[in-house]
């Protein structure tokens, strides 16, 4: 019986295994460059990165604010 | 016998075989990549809101769709539903079990979960009169670490039963059950297109599911400890989620403890940790681990591209967040401190002190505009 589950989880690693190295790998100059690239790209809009006009900040109280 | 035999070989053939295809394309690694780019700005971000209400640690908190509404869960037995522009407390959700490790909101607004020691996810409708259990999502064996809805009708969980697991939240019952991680699931980190997942696992590797097939596409390696943390930077939200790192030894013994003080030394020996997040296209992933560094793993390229670590930091990585254009990486550490990496260049550019005990969960909403940290100390901030 032990050597059935043997038999049963060896096939299951097996069969992981060969999907696993079915994968095509794309270079890692072309990753990063797509990476990078999508940064740069989103740059301009990234509060976090590069701030935010006290105006337009939600968490942060306008300094005057004169209503007529 | 002789099967098993030719198996094992077979299986050690094409372990090789993959090692070697990742060395094949393996031309850079990203910091060589960006070499060229302009160093990210030194960032200094200032606290805007510090909401306090909850009596004691915070354990993760997860950023509504509407980029203004949040979740926080802590060891007090409640859910907070914050307003984050004004600071006001929307709901406070009595938990069943205080020993609560996560909590996620559903992208309409109208559902959260919580989940735990109990090995329960509970999902609550906030907009009942007031505020309902939906199901109790009753089927791990072991606490839950992490939980994130993929719309009001389905949430993916982990465990630390190794599983993690698809639900119908209306009939209760599992969909698909992700079997292969061989240590704790401690974070999962859901793709913008909610086709693919990356959970992270203390056998300190991440795997990529497919959500509908339940198959685990590919494996990834490098982490000597733990993995905590892990973050996909979606499109959408990149947030970071707090579980408890278990010691084998630990989680056996929890189930077969009685007594409530009992539980409590053990929650709180526990380090927190959990975090994984995809990267906002979707073909990378970060994770952020006990071994003190984070790793950003590209799913094309199939291995990791590139470190983030100091050895001046020797604390554990509890939680990750992403700015929303992937360049910033906010990652919560056991000395107080919430580092921010460029994730790019893999330097560390800014640091976020405030709290006065460990940051146990980080998140960025979907509109990048602020970074919300969470602390066992019981406070939340909010930073921009």
């Amino acid at each position: 019986m032990t050597s059935n589950s043997n038999l049963s989880s060896m096939r299951r690693t097996v069969e992981q295994l060969r999907l696993e190295a079915s994968v095509e790998r794309v270079k890692v100059s072309q990753a990063a460059a797509d990476l990078q690239q999508y940064c740069l790209q989103n740059a301009s809009k990234d509060a976090l990165l590069v701030g935010l006009p006290a105006g337009s900040n939600p968490f942060r109280e306008p300094r005057s604010c004169a209503v007529l | 016998m002789g099967e098993v035999e030719k198996m094992k070989k077979e299986a050690e053939g094409l372990k090789t075989q993959i090692e070697a295809a990742r060395k094949a394309v393996h031309d850079t690694d990203m910091a060589a990549a960006a070499a060229g780019l302009a160093s990210a700005p030194r960032v200094q971000l200032k606290t805007r809101r510090t909401l306090k209400g909850h009596l004691a640690k915070i354990y993760a908190m997860h950023w509504s769709t509407d980029n203004r509404l949040m979740v926080s869960a802590s060891q007090d037995g409640k859910l907070i539903i914050w307003d984050s522009h004004s600071g006001n407390k929307i709901n406070a959700v009595p938990l069943k079990s205080s020993w609560v490790m996560t909590c996620a909101y559903a992208p309409s607004g109208n559902l959260v979960a919580s989940g735990g020691l109990d090995n329960m996810c509970t999902v609550y409708n906030l907009k009942t009169p007031v505020v309902k259990i939906v199901k109790e999502l009753d089927a791990h064996t072991g606490y839950l670490s992490c939980a994130r809805f993929l719309s009001y009708a389905e949430i993916l969980t982990a465990s630390g039963d190794t599983t993690c697991a698809l639900w119908d939240i209306e009939t209760g019952k599992q969909k698909t059950v992700f079997l292969n991680h061989i240590g704790d699931c401690m974070c999962l980190a859901l793709s913008s297109d909610m086709n693919t997942f990356v959970s992270g696992a203390c056998d300190s590797l991440a795997k990529l599911w497919d959500v509908r097939d339940g198959q685990c596409k590919q494996i990834f390696q490098g982490h000597t400890s733990d993995i905590n943390a892990i973050s996909v930077t979606s499109q959408n939200t990149s947030d970071s989620c707090s579980t408890e790192k278990r010691q084998k030894r630990a989680s056996h013994a929890v189930s077969s403890f009685k007594s409530a003080s009992s539980l409590m030394l053990i929650f709180t020996n526990i380090t927190i940790m959990a975090n994984i997040n995809f990267f906002p296209i979707g073909n990378a992933f970060i994770t952020g681990s006990d071994d003190c560094t984070c790793k950003m793993y590209d799913i094309r390229s199939d291995q990791e591209v590139i470190g983030y670590q100091d050895a001046q930091l020797n604390s554990g990585v509890t939680s990750l967040a992403l700015s929303m254009s992937g360049r910033l990486i906010f990652a919560g550490y056991d000395d107080f401190n919430c580092n921010i990496w460029d994730s790019l260049k893999g330097e560390k550019i800014g640091v976020l002190s405030g709290h006065d005990n460990r940051v146990s969960c980080t998140g960025v909403p979907a509109d990048g505009m602020c970074v919300c940290t969470g602390s066992w100390d019981s406070f939340l901030k909010i930073w921009n």
